[in-house]
């Protein structure tokens, strides 16, 4: 009897899993025999005339996620190293619990922080710095007067995604065996030199995992994202400007559609979320379980 | 003859200096990053604090959102949320833990990691899919509901507790359920009797770190749990206000006023999640603690 209890409860988890697979493709049918695969690359969003194509959605979202993993991964490592290595033994554990709080923050607190107090910092005195620095490359455009963009989504989302990176690296790194690194210091490595000849090889494919669940993150979130995203349906090579990705755009139209077939064309819009959320979490899964050969030893 | 200048010097030069420095170089940017996600931390806590000072008194907490003119409180949201995130963990939390127990103690490797593999997966799902999959699934034909709401909270939620009662199982030395079936002690009686009853602090913990979490979801409630009259209810079969969905609306609007409400809504919810999960890694600590670890 508890036998099968148990089962029911594992299996629970399986049947949510599928059944959110089958009933989100299923709510996106209307707009996929409408539009077919190429609402995927089709670039216009146009509720007017009823065209409707995800790539303004899927560029914002790959833009805002890699401005994240670009500034978070050598951070969130750079903490865990420092976590793991550096720190004061009466410091580990109270910087760690800090950060690992970073990830605690609920995402509408720190996108209404996003949208009040970091997006106007960032509107008067960094935008304006980087066009006037890097204005020649176009990606560095003329700043929004309001902050709201995809690069201080990237920033919120960098927030969200350096406690993720940094808690699962420094659990790696307190794995590679004291003896390895030991031995690199005794052959006279620089501490460095040992994190770089030592550690970081030994947990490369641990790393790579973590990178990629933090990139799930950034790409599924929607909350923070359209809080200080500012919204539009065009592909903008400006990253100061208003963007919106595949979360922000469905999360921003919660109040309704105005037609049924702009409905639908968010459901799709969910259905490819889901896909790219799923291939991200599945490649993390399969590094962990497959490649990571700390794992195995333990 | 010329006096003798030393050859050697103590002082690092050349090469060796260079990998010296290049370490300091690399050991400051280590505690650089550590100290910026700190002091990010203590940014944020601080400026929510400080906007949500104005607006927050017992008046804040005990009445509900005025619909015009004078500023009301959130008391509608508080008691919302805190039926939804109730009626959330009223479904996670036994299956989670059955799930946790199956995958523990019954079930063969193999069928296990495809479970493992599944829940974790559904840890990665993007809550507003989440969000999506219930709205498709009880609000279409039907209205937005409380319990819609809850129950997207508790397939966000599901996972967690799962794998924080998996961990806990795990740390119960294998020698305690030998002893129990060594003493003619049936199976499921071992796991009820024995396993479960080291294990609760655990689950405890587990079941706070969801619960933190769940609290301060928004996306799974915007299609389920969002249109609601703003009036104290209890009725979970209509949508009720609740803080997520109250901040994520009130930050979208150009009003300043509702911005300082928005404020310190978020100080609320804030505080609740940060304590619960101090509260939870405090419990975390003395279980393992008491389980020899």
């Amino acid at each position: 009897m508890l036998h099968g209890l148990t089962l029911a409860g594992a299996l629970a988890g399986v049947a949510a899993l599928v059944a959110i697979v089958y009933k989100v493709f299923h709510l996106a049918h209307p707009a996929f025999s409408r539009f077919g695969l190429h609402f995927v690359v089709a670039r216009t969003w146009d509720p007017v005339h009823k065209h409707f194509g995800a790539l303004a959605f899927v560029y914002g979202t790959a833009i805002s996620s890699l401005i994240a993993l670009v500034i978070a991964t050598p951070l969130a490592i750079a903490i865990a190293l420092y976590l793991s290595e550096l720190a004061p033994r009466g410091a580990r554990g109270i910087i760690g619990s800090l950060v690992e709080t970073l990830a605690a923050i609920p995402s509408v607190v720190l996108g209404l922080w996003g949208i009040l107090v970091l997006g106007p910092f960032l509107a008067h005195h960094l935008e304006p710095w980087l066009h006037d620095k890097l204005g020649f490359i176009p990606i560095f455009g003329v700043p929004e007067a309001t902050g709201t963009g995809l690069f201080t989504a990237g920033l919120i989302l960098t927030i969200m995604i350096v406690p993720i990176i940094a808690s699962i690296s420094r659990e790696l790194f307190l794995a590679v065996p004291s003896e390895l690194e030991e031995g690199a210091l005794a052959l006279g490595t620089t501490r460095w030199e040992m994190v770089r000849g030592v550690i970081l090889p030994a947990t490369r494919s641990g790393i790579a995992a973590a990178v990629i669940l933090g990139l799930g993150r950034a790409l599924g979130e929607a909350i923070a994202v359209t809080q200080v995203i500012g919204g539009g349906t065009k592909i903008a090579k400006n990253i100061f400007g208003p963007s919106d990705t595949l979360a922000s755009k469905i999360a921003a139209s919660y109040q309704g559609a105005a037609s049924g077939l702009e409905a639908s064309s968010l459901l799709y819009l969910a259905a490819l979320l889901l896909v790219i959320g799923l291939l991200a979490n599945l490649t993390a899964q399969v590094i962990v379980r497959r490649f990571d050969p700390l794992r195995e030893s333990r | 003859m010329s006096a003798v200048t030393p050859e050697l010097s103590l002082r690092p030069a050349g090469r060796l200096r260079r990998r010296r420095v290049v370490n300091r170089m690399m050991e400051g940017f280590g505690t650089a990053a550590a100290l910026l996600a700190v002091g990010v931390l203590v940014l944020v806590v601080v400026s929510v604090a400080l906007r949500a000072a104005p607006a927050i008194s017992w008046h804040f907490l005990t009445t509900p959102p005025a619909l015009f003119g004078a500023p009301g409180g959130i008391s509608s949201a508080i008691i919302g949320s805190g039926l939804i995130v109730g009626m959330a963990t009223g479904m996670a939390l036994p299956v989670g833990v059955l799930g946790a127990v199956y995958l523990t103690e019954f079930s063969n490797p193999r069928v296990a990691a495809v479970i493992q593999l599944c829940l974790d997966i559904l840890n990665g799902m993007p809550t507003i899919v989440t969000g999506i999959f219930v709205y498709g699934l009880l609000v279409i034909g039907h209205v937005q509901s409380a319990f819609a709401g809850a129950f997207a909270l508790a397939i966000v939620m599901l996972p967690l507790v799962a794998r924080a009662s998996q961990e806990v199982l795990l740390l119960v030395p294998q020698s305690l359920r030998e002893a129990s079936l060594a003493l003619g002690v049936s199976r499921w009686r071992t796991t009820v009797g024995v396993v479960l009853p080291t294990t609760l602090g655990g689950i405890l913990t587990g079941t706070v770190i969801a619960v933190a979490r769940a609290a301060g979801e928004t996306a799974p409630l915007l299609f389920t749990c969002s249109i609601f009259n703003p009036a104290v209810s209890t009725d979970v079969t209509h949508a009720l206000p609740n803080i997520p969905v109250l901040i994520f609306t009130y930050s979208e609007q150009p009003d300043k006023a509702l911005h300082e409400q928005a404020w310190a809504a978020a100080l609320v919810l804030m505080a609740f999640v940060l304590v619960a999960s101090l509260a939870a890694r405090a419990l975390l600590a003395r279980s393992r603690r008491k389980l020899g670890q």
